[in-house]
């Protein structure tokens, strides 16, 4: 035997290994061929079996715990499912939201997903990939449950298309107490004018005034800016196309905006929303402009006291507004394992559920018949303003209640620029055209 | 040359490979375009011809062209960056010294770890905290009195942020470089190099004449390699700080604007673009390398 | 003036700043080694500190006391996506090498008409932007019921394929063309000269090639994440993702998580890195 022909004998078993390996992973990647398809309108009644995916961007200390404690529920409910909790960093979901689109597009979705309910919402139904549930609403007893204002918000063409499992405030400034007193101030500002004052004395003691994070934090503190300058009406008229972008008194909402950031770590911006908290935490900085879920993060994750370790309050200029949003789940069409798909909504929009959900997520229940009990400290502030009528709701930006995605998409770009530099005429434009170009 | 019966078999051999470039590649590239050329926005797909309208939109969109400056940017100082610290390295470990194996091992290493990782670690290490938190290399600086080098890393002045991102990326790929380079300059057979010396030439003349040429070759394919990684850098940006318009490149705003607002129309022509770019400085190199060896 | 020592050839001195220069290059060489290592040292010792010990300020500190709690916290996270990529990489680099050696053998030895264009036509594959072509990939994949670990295996062998190529044609166009012509003489046709004489003797650049291709399947996160559907299989960059990419602090799990996914690709860059440099040195890779 010559030596070539020896050597050749390496060969087989290695082809024969490659070979296999790429069998074995044929055989662990397969998808499964379940699911009806077809949409069945009604609570399914065999025993549950197989599997819920549940496809969402929490991943982090603050964001996960509430999802993860309604899995937990579903799981015990159901133990002969498998939960498959498929979640992609990524804060507000920027990097799940291109996982998402990719697998809708080719026909592949998860069995539910989260999706902020609102203008967000709104391709996934127009493009059809999400079904009406409406059905599951009428058979719950839901409609009476569920505030007016809110069902009316996702209510497309007669249909409602997701359940909406909680909502968030998002006009919310959180504070360490003992920041202020270091300064000499006695208590969160009431304007941001109130608040570029403050600023001057929070610096003059080594304090950062303001902290942001990520790009979708800025348009955040950039929302509440324009409420807190604009008012409820004209704020709400800047995305319907009621109020001028390029008008006075926008502009000059724009101009606070950016002196506000020269107030705050802009250059030292942190990674993520989380991040962006800790010189709070850490007492080097005193404000912080974020959403309700922020309070899972002071207390579930950092461990403080409600009050005594931080506090929190509307955000400048918006006393007696709400600016919500609310995060919803959805039935995809053709959900691969659809009886489970239902049955997750519908624990999402138990009593049970939501009461499972919120105290810990950071949100109060989208319903209006919560255990009060559970909502105390902190949580009796939202609860209170969301049920009273004489507090304006508002819808939020940065989490999709108001624009779209493709608008929203170029604010991004324009936001991005005029955070740099500060122009806001240029900035103003730029998005009123946008508004024109992406009217379907 | 081998006679016709024999090229059946050769066919046979690469025709899998011929198949699947074919479709993966220009098929794609072909669909890539016509995307580029139509109106599909939003998720379901959508094939009305608009001719050239989202080239030119791209021509007026700030974000677009503040991406282009960065890539460039980030081209010169990555490709710069790795062909010096590589050449340097090659050099040094070019005598055969002891260790050398150890030496090459470490400048190798970073290219096996993955470049999310790369980084997540940089990140870290390029923080611009300040006070109680800062950290990483400015803490480093600070604690041993080079406070003058405390920097605000990738979160600088353009084009200083790309600068940061390029160190982050051509510490990660040197070694690479520094191996194609001590591969070529041991190629040079050092007979040959004896031969010149002992015919009198003193060292500089041995390595303009010898080594030299030898090493255009190898910096011809180590630029293309390290632009065309450069065009495609995604991953490094990504997880470094996604959404900032100080480092993005061209990569990132596809990847937004495509699969974050659904404009699949300008995501396409974005890319079509990138692939020019790319094709512009590799064409011209693939011709004369296949000029050079028909000569040879 | 130095003494004229009997030393090997290559560590022959030229003048009298021989002993000098050396020394200058072993300095160097400790210098670039320390810049190299600085986030290798960020890596292993945040990894290794009681999570306690892990803060901002404390980054630079050696660990107080080693442990492993931080490891034994990260892997459950990233076991899955190890698994995933480990079953997707190996025999995507190997089957990529393999018809990129046939390539590689056809294109070198056998100059068919159409042979010069064929060759650049699949080497400008390598230099796509893989951003490029995600939207038809994901599309086609789809519609093939591919959008899983064995569909990622495949995009990462064909797209491997120009590389591979690359590195074969140029290993085997410096290997004479005798031992071809032996083998033709002995009656062996294209076939087995490929599988038994070519395959043989290109063992370096299956190095070259293999870890090349190891680490792009290993290390890709793009086609990972938009590839494969189910979470249950995305790979492990895709977890390293999840793990470090939602929050910065905490630091230690980051590490922890990209020490753990980065060794495999050491382990054979380790093991094949002999075959490596012999492999470039042969010819691998040169233009």
């Amino acid at each position: 035997m010559s030596w070539i022909q020896r050597r050749s004998r390496a060969i087989a078993p290695a082809a024969l290994i490659a070979a296999a390996s790429l069998v074995l992973a044929a055989c662990g990647g397969d998808d499964d061929d379940g699911g009806n398809g077809e949409g069945a309108q009604e609570i399914p009644t065999e025993d549950a079996s197989g599997e819920l995916e549940f496809f969402s961007w929490w991943t982090g200390g603050g964001d996960s715990e509430g999802k993860e404690a309604l899995l937990q529920l579903f799981e015990e409910q159901y133990p002969e499912v498998e939960v498959v909790d498929a979640a992609v960093a990524g804060g507000a979901g920027t990097n799940a939201q291109a996982v998402l689109a990719s697998r809708l597009g080719s026909g592949e979705p998860p069995d539910s997903y989260q999706r902020h309910a609102g203008a967000e919402l709104l391709s996934d139904i127009q493009d059809g990939f999400v079904e009406d549930v409406t059905w599951l609403f009428e058979e719950e007893g839901w409609m009476d449950v569920f505030p007016e204002a809110l069902l009316e918000q996702i209510t497309v063409d007669g249909g409602i298309y997701s359940v909406p499992v909680n909502i968030h405030r998002s006009n919310l400034l959180w504070w360490n107490p003992e920041v202020l007193a270091e300064a000499g101030i006695d208590g969160p500002p009431a304007s941001w004018d109130e608040f570029l004052t403050q600023a001057e004395a929070l610096e003059a003691a080594g304090k950062t005034p303001l902290t942001v994070g990520p790009l979708w934090t800025q348009q955040h503190l950039f929302e509440n800016v324009l409420l807190g300058e604009l008012g409820p009406e004209a704020y709400t008229g800047l995305w319907n196309g009621d109020t001028d972008w390029e008008s006075q008194e926008v502009i000059g909402a724009l101009d606070m905006f950016t002196q506000v950031l020269e107030h705050s770590n802009l250059g030292q911006a942190a990674a993520d929303w989380q991040p962006a908290i800790d010189p709070i935490v850490d007492g080097d900085a005193a404000y912080n402009v974020m959403g309700d879920w922020a309070w899972a993060y002071f207390e579930t994750v950092q461990g403080l006291t409600f009050e005594d370790g931080y506090n929190v309050t509307e955000s400048p200029g918006t006393e007696g507004v709400f600016n919500w949003l609310s995060d919803s789940f959805t039935l995809p069409v053709d959900a691969p394992n659809r009886d489970n798909a239902v049955r997750w909504l519908q624990l999402a929009g138990s009593q049970e559920g939501q009461d499972t959900f919120n105290p810990v997520k950071g949100s109060i229940p989208a319903r209006t018949d919560p255990d009060e009990s559970l909502y105390t400290g902190y949580f009796e502030m939202p609860l209170q303003d969301w049920g009273d009528e004489g507090v304006a709701k508002v819808g939020s930006l940065a989490h999709g209640t108001v624009a779209d995605s493709a608008w929203k998409g170029e604010i991004d770009s324009a936001l991005q620029e005029f955070v740099g530099s500060g122009d806001s005429a240029a900035f103003a434009a730029a998005v009123a055209q946008a508004y024109e170009d992406t009217r379907p | 040359m081998y006679r016709l019966r024999k090229w059946g078999p050769a066919i046979l051999l690469i025709s899998p490979s011929l198949l699947a470039i074919g479709v993966f590649v220009y098929g794609f590239l072909g669909w890539n375009l016509t995307v580029s050329l139509s109106d599909w926005r939003g998720l379901r797909p959508s094939y009305n011809y608009v001719g050239f309208e989202n080239y030119t939109r791209l021509a007026s969109d700030g974000r677009f062209t503040n991406s282009v400056g960065n890539v460039i940017v980030f081209t010169i100082v990555f490709v710069g960056g790795a062909l010096l610290v590589g050449f340097l390295l090659a050099y040094l470990l070019e005598r055969r010294i002891r260790g050398e194996g150890f030496f090459r091992a470490i400048y190798l290493f970073p290219m096996a770890i993955s470049l999310i990782a790369v980084a997540i670690i940089w990140r870290w290490l390029m923080s611009n905290a300040t006070g109680a938190q800062q950290t990483g290399l400015n803490r480093l600086f600070s604690s041993v009195g080079l406070d003058f080098l405390v920097n605000d890393w990738f979160k600088a002045d353009q084009p200083f942020a790309v600068m940061a991102v390029a160190i982050a990326a051509g510490w990660a790929l040197s070694g690479y470089i520094m191996a194609l380079f001590l591969a070529g300059m041991r190629g040079v057979s050092d007979d040959l190099r004896e031969a010149a010396r002992v015919d009198g030439a003193s060292e500089a003349r041995v390595f303009w004449h010898i080594v030299r040429p030898m090493l255009l070759a190898v910096l011809m394919s180590a630029v293309v390699i390290l632009v065309h990684i450069s065009f495609k850098t995604f991953d490094l940006i990504f997880a470094m700080d996604a959404e900032s318009r100080l480092i993005e490149m061209p990569a990132i705003y596809m990847w937004f604007t495509t699969f974050d607002s659904f404009n699949f129309n300008r995501g396409a022509a974005i890319a079509t673009l990138l692939m020019v770019g790319v094709a512009v400085v590799i064409v011209p190199y693939i011709w004369y390398s296949m000029r050079a060896e028909r000569r040879q | 003036m130095s003494a004229r020592v009997d030393v090997p050839r290559d560590l022959r001195i030229r003048s009298r700043w021989g002993p000098h220069v050396t020394t200058l290059r072993y300095l160097a060489l400790f210098a670039l080694v320390c810049l190299f290592l600085i986030p290798v040292y960020v890596l292993v010792v945040t990894a290794l500190k009681d999570p306690s010990q892990v803060s901002p300020r404390q980054m630079w500190q050696l660990p107080d006391a080693l442990s492993l709690d931080t490891f034994r916290t990260v892997w459950p996270k990233l076991e899955t996506g190890f698994r995933n990529s480990l079953v997707m990489a190996v025999p995507a680099s190997i089957i990529s090498s393999v018809l990129g050696a046939a390539n590689g053998f056809v294109l070198s030895k056998w100059r068919f008409p159409g042979a010069d264009i064929v060759f650049p036509l699949i080497l400008f594959g390598m230099f796509i932007p893989y951003q490029s072509i995600l939207i038809p990939l994901r599309q086609v994949l789809s519609d093939a019921g591919l959008t899983n670990l064995t569909g990622l295996a495949l995009v990462h062998i064909i797209y491997g394929l120009p590389i591979t190529t690359l590195i074969f044609r140029s290993y085997f166009a410096s290997i004479s063309d005798e031992l071809i012509d032996a083998s033709q003489v002995d009656g062996a046709g294209m076939l087995r000269t490929f599988a038994y004489v070519a395959v043989p003797i290109a063992l370096p650049a299956f190095a070259v090639s293999i870890i090349w291709q190891f680490t792009q399947a290993w290390n890709d996160f793009l086609f990972g994440i938009v590839v494969v559907t189910r979470a249950t299989h995305w790979p492990v960059t895709v977890a390293l993702n999840n793990t470090a990419g939602s929050q910065v602090v905490p630091y230690h799990e980051a590490m922890a998580a990209a020490a753990l996914a980065s060794i495999p690709t050491l382990l054979v860059y380790i093991l094949m890195g002999r075959f490596f440099m012999r492999g470039l040195m042969a010819g691998a890779l040169k233009g």
